[in-house]
């Protein structure tokens, strides 16, 4: 299936990417995050167990067990720190 | 209710004036400003950037304010909050909150702003004498949070 993923902040920054459409073979976002840490380098090392990182699927914020449907975006960003 | 992300500034005054305007019912508006300090963490903050996600900005705050308004009976809501370029002194966020009595409106402000703290897709970058840096979240956000959801 195929995703459009979304970077924010500072693994925007660290990606040197926005935004990008990822031909996804998993199931959830774990699997998505895995696949994507299998790159190596800054992916391996932003998206390594105990980083912080939120997850969103069409907007909402989502646990990594979750299911990502066909043609989702997705979202992939450091904790929030607005107000 | 009224939701914006905008880079302009806000005037307090004329949201809480917006909001009582030809309301008899109304009997406390409690608000909250969020203002850029000049230092954090031990540094200097020259100026700071905040960088958002359109679209699940607006999203993440019309759910934390419908939450707002199913806890407690409210009759309005205003947040108001700044993307960009900020300097010191400069306001980031504005929280309105208008009922009949003032424990509604004291609860439901703050419960927006622990919630906008900790949900709404917002980041903040500081220029400080030492270069660049994204801020991190805090654990005491986390904490003030979660403390409606305990009670």
């Amino acid at each position: 299936m195929n995703l459009r993923v979304l970077y924010f902040a500072r693994l925007r920054e660290h990606f040197g990417l926005a935004e990008e459409n990822v031909d996804f073979a998993g199931a959830t976002a774990a699997d998505l995050v895995a696949q994507l840490q299998a790159r190596g380098g800054v992916w391996a090392e932003e998206l390594a167990a105990g980083r912080a990182f939120r997850v969103a699927v069409n907007q909402d914020i989502v646990t990594l067990d979750a299911i990502l449907p066909d043609h989702a975006e997705v979202a992939i960003f450091p904790p929030v720190t607005g107000g | 209710m009224k939701i914006l992300v905008q880079a302009e500034a806000f005037d307090l005054g004329a949201e809480v004036n917006a909001i009582s305007q030809g309301h008899t019912d109304i009997g406390a508006i409690a608000s909250f400003v969020g203002l850029a300090r000049d230092s954090n963490e031990g540094s200097g903050v020259q100026a700071m950037t905040l960088e958002h996600y359109p679209g699940m900005t607006e999203k993440a705050l019309a759910a934390l304010v419908d939450e707002a308004r199913s806890r407690w009976a409210l009759l309005d809501v205003t947040v108001i909050h700044r993307v960009g370029r900020l300097l010191p002194g400069d306001s980031i966020v504005l929280v309105a909150v208008a009922s009949s009595h003032r424990g509604e409106a004291f609860a439901a402000c703050e419960y927006i702003m622990d919630a906008l703290k900790t949900r709404a897709p917002f980041w903040k970058k500081e220029e400080t004498p030492e270069g660049e840096r994204w801020v991190d979240a805090r654990v005491s956000d986390d904490a003030a949070a979660a403390r409606w959801t305990d009670s």
